[in-house]
């Protein structure tokens, strides 16, 4: 333990003062100190689990943990697998992720993680502790100016300076954190605040006026889009992860107004499974490494609804040249979301599912009507794309394509109760583009942020949330290290959580990358000195399991899936396997590269296919 | 790579070289934002438009509303039209801001700043400096016999041509206060 130097002013470092108070109704407050408010905070926000690492600065709150049974602590083994464990845990459930971490080094490295919950607008609460408010400044052991750190990577924070207001502060952040466009918060927490008692405000008695995001949009607009929607001759929905924070609800409603009105749907990375992928107005993916078929129909669309993405990058391309001829309608709950990087014509500012719900009743209400004719000329022009087969892949020989693992592991997997994370990196993309995600909360990959490292213990928040679910982590080996550490949690909690390890012994992006626009010059984008992942998982006391032969796959992933307990799949796969197809960055989406899948009919019917 | 057509050896390819095409002309909006006036705050404004790469022309802050703890941050910035945009949708989202004006586009506004100038000087230059104080409305403030200290109020650029005036006539050091503005009229 690293205790505090003594005190300077002669208070008594953590002195616990009872409050009396002759006031009646601060009477029926329950007093308590403000360690144990946090727990009672946690448990009254329906926490039931929590991810963190003690240290000195938190021993009061880890003191309250062990003096109860509601809320389970997982120890993780880095703060940074804490807050995305916390990711994973919140994702896969719509509900708040909580972590808990000390101060200093403890906060620092819980940075990473909430800077990837903020470009993903995912709803955490990291509670950090920090030196007693009496030696805040003086740098302190294990000081960090901890809300200054993290003050442009959380969509709010505070230092609790009292233990009067604590319970308040822990309930707002609560509420702040799942409003409005989901973030990541973190409350800063004092020793000594964490020692002293007040009396306790419950979530009823707790002001969050403050804080209140639009969540219906303006009928007008709504009016405007469901008339352009009528009309539309080439119309396409362009759906993000927003749908999917939004909750289920959004979710229905999507699908329910794509079945209506015939109108083919894309989505984002982070939107996928909003929309059944085995629905039949389903595009795939679009972006960077979308299919050839949505980034087409975005490009030629006369309409386009983008409902919860945000006009990323990776999805516009060349932003002169992204989608020319369209009109755009843009949802989203964030007013600066608007007209951020792409024009909008049709601006609606809402929740997702509020915002369906209106266009369904307005679109009913006015006689469902749809440019029938037109949008099935629209679809004879999709399904023209689609003949370009654009996912299409050779397995043959003896070495396994990354594209034919995944292809085998979701064959085999697809009728399991099945929740998918990634790292980050060429296997995550095709992760994105050979499994199929039937229903949102299923896949959480590190989109906006592109954490290496993610993957892993969000797999662990995913299991902890759903025991009995089988829950893949789709990695490639070079990520997987990066948070290879939290095996330790995995085997200590019997978390059986899969580590599918897609190993081109590469920083395969990076390479690809390399390959394509810096003259083949592999500089530093190869993984040696690898450990033997089988031994390794074996030293944890867990399961490894080598593939390298096609033949062997399919009994190996089946070996993988039975195993009552974590498993680390070391599959061997070919090395210098390019990701298509691909918008070359900087360019637009009709100038798709689709690498070893172009054909003939690819160039006409794109006209300008780059081969 | 053949696919790419990029020769073996070319670098100069990035992702981001991917600027929208909205207008380019730059204008000055004055903003005023209501927020809670609690630590920090200013921080997340501040920061705010340094991580995001705006402009900040000029800044005040001052507790506006004692009983209700709320701050008056007015702020000069200078953008694109959709950057301004951008800039007031992203002050909307931080939490603690509870309005966002731009004076600027809402109807008229009254500017007003606030200066002290220290001119240093002696005989023709000290009565030159001292007439042309006049014509603007500056108050003198301090004096010895070899400087003033004048208090101007008015528009940055009146003050901006006041200060102009004085330094041929030893202008010294000038102290600005930034903009205070609120629009016209009952509302
Ligand atoms: C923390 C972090 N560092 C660096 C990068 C840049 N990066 C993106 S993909 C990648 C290579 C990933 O290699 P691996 O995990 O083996 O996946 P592969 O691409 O080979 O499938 C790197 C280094 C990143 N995204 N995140
Ligand atoms: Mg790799």
């Amino acid at each position: 333990m690293e205790p505090h130097a003594p005190p300077s002013n002669g208070r008594g470092l953590f002195y616990v003062k009872e409050l009396v108070t002759l006031d009646t109704e601060r009477q029926m407050t329950r007093q308590m100190t403000g360690a144990k408010m946090v727990v009672q905070a946690l448990k009254d926000q329906g926490v039931d689990t929590v991810f963190g690492y003690p240290g000195g600065a938190v021993l009061p709150i880890y003191d309250e943990i062990f003096q109860q049974n509601d809320i389970r602590h997982i120890l993780v083994r880095h703060e940074q697998g804490a807050v995305h464990a916390a990711e994973g845990y919140a994702r896969s459930t719509g509900k708040v992720g909580v972590a808990l971490v000390t101060s200093g080094p403890g906060a620092t490295n819980a940075v990473t993680g909430l800077t990837d919950a903020l470009l993903d607008s995912i709803p955490i609460l990291v509670i950090t502790g920090q030196v007693p408010t009496f030696m805040i400044g003086s740098d302190a052991f294990q000081e960090a100016d901890t809300v200054g750190i993290t003050r442009p990577c959380t969509k709010h924070n505070w230092l609790a300076k009292d233990t009067a207001t604590l319970a308040e502060t822990l309930h707002q952040a609560f509420h702040v954190a799942s409003s409005g466009r989901p973030g990541p918060v973190l409350v800063d927490i004092p020793k000594d605040v964490q020692f002293a008692s007040a009396g306790y405000t419950p979530p009823e008695k707790t002001n969050n006026t403050n804080y209140q995001p639009q969540m219906s949009g303006d009928i007008e607009s709504i009016n405007e889009l469901v008339e352009a929607l009528e009309s539309a001759e080439r119309p396409v929905f362009y759906t993000g992860g927003g749908v999917i924070n939004s909750g289920p609800k959004a979710s229905k409603l999507l699908r329910e107004l794509v079945e209506a009105t015939g109108i083919p749907i894309t989505s984002t990375l982070m939107g996928l499974g909003a929309y059944p992928a085995s629905g039949k107005h389903w595009l795939g993916m679009l972006g960077m490494h979308g299919l050839y078929e949505a980034n087409m129909a975005m490009h030629d669309c006369d309409l386009m609804i983008n409902i919860g993405a945000r006009f990323d990058d990776r999805i516009t391309g060349l932003i002169d040249a992204f989608s020319p001829g369209s009109k755009k309608a843009h949802i989203d709950i964030d007013p600066s979301s608007i007209n951020k990087v792409i024009k909008t014509d049709i601006p609606i500012v809402g929740d997702v599912a509020s915002v369906l719900d209106d266009i369904l009743k307005v679109w009913k209400a006015r006689g469902r009507n749809i440019n029938r004719e037109a949008i099935a000329n629209w679809t004879g022009q999709i399904n023209e794309w689609r003949k370009v087969d654009c996912l299409k892949f050779t397995q043959q020989g003896k070495t396994i394509k990354p594209q034919y693992a995944l292809k085998r592991l979701e064959e085999l997997t697809k009728s399991h109760d099945r929740y998918i994370t990634t790292e980050v990196g060429q296997h995550q993309m095709w992760a994105a583009q050979y499994l199929n995600f039937e229903d949102p909360n299923r896949w959480m990959t590190s989109g906006g942020l592109g954490t290496m490292g993610y993957g892993f213990p969000a797999s662990i928040g995913v299991q902890m949330a759903h025991p009995e679910s089988l829950v893949i982590n789709v990695a490639g080996e070079a990520s997987w290290l990066m948070n290879m550490q939290e095996m330790g949690t995995a085997v200590q909690f019997r978390l059986p959580v899969k580590q599918f390890i897609l190993n081109n012994e590469r920083l395969g992006m990076v390479r690809q990358w390399q390959e394509l626009l810096h003259g083949e010059r592999y500089s530093h984008s190869w993984s040696e000195a690898l450990p033997d992942f089988v031994k390794l998982a074996e030293a944890f006391g867990a399961k490894g399991i080598l593939c390298s032969d096609p033949a062997d796959l399919d009994d190996a992933i089946m070996e993988m899936i039975n195993h009552d307990g974590p498993v680390i799949f070391d599959c061997l796969v070919e090395k210098h396997e390019n990701c298509f197809p691909m918008i070359p960055s900087g360019k637009p989406h009709n100038e798709m590269l689709l690498g070893e899948a172009s054909t003939q009919g690819a160039i006409e019917a794109g006209g300008a296919v780059l081969v | 790579m053949a696919a790419l057509k990029i020769k073996k050896g070319s670098t100069k390819h990035s992702a981001y070289n991917l600027r929208p095409n909205f207008s380019d002309v730059q204008e000055s909006h004055t903003l005023a934002v209501v927020v809670d006036n609690e630590p920090g705050v200013l921080a997340r404004v501040i920061g705010l438009f340094s991580g995001r790469g705006y402009n900040i022309e000029s800044l005040t802050v001052a507790e506006i509303d004692h009983t209700g703890h709320h701050s008056r941050i007015t702020v000069v910035t200078k953008g694109t039209p959709q950057v301004i945009e951008q800039i007031k949708a992203q002050l909307g989202r931080i939490v603690p801001v509870h309005e966002v004006h731009d004076l600027t586009v809402e109807g008229a506004a009254v500017e007003r700043e606030l200066a002290l100038l220290k001119v240093a000087g002696a005989g023709d230059k000290r009565v030159e400096a001292l007439r042309l104080a006049d014509i603007f409305r500056a108050n003198v403030v301090d004096s010895t016999l070899e400087s003033f200290v004048f208090e101007i109020t008015g528009t940055s650029e009146k003050i901006d041509a006041f200060a102009d005036l004085m330094r041929p006539l030893g202008l010294v050091e000038v102290a600005r206060t930034g903009v205070a503005a609120l629009s016209r009229g009952s509302e």
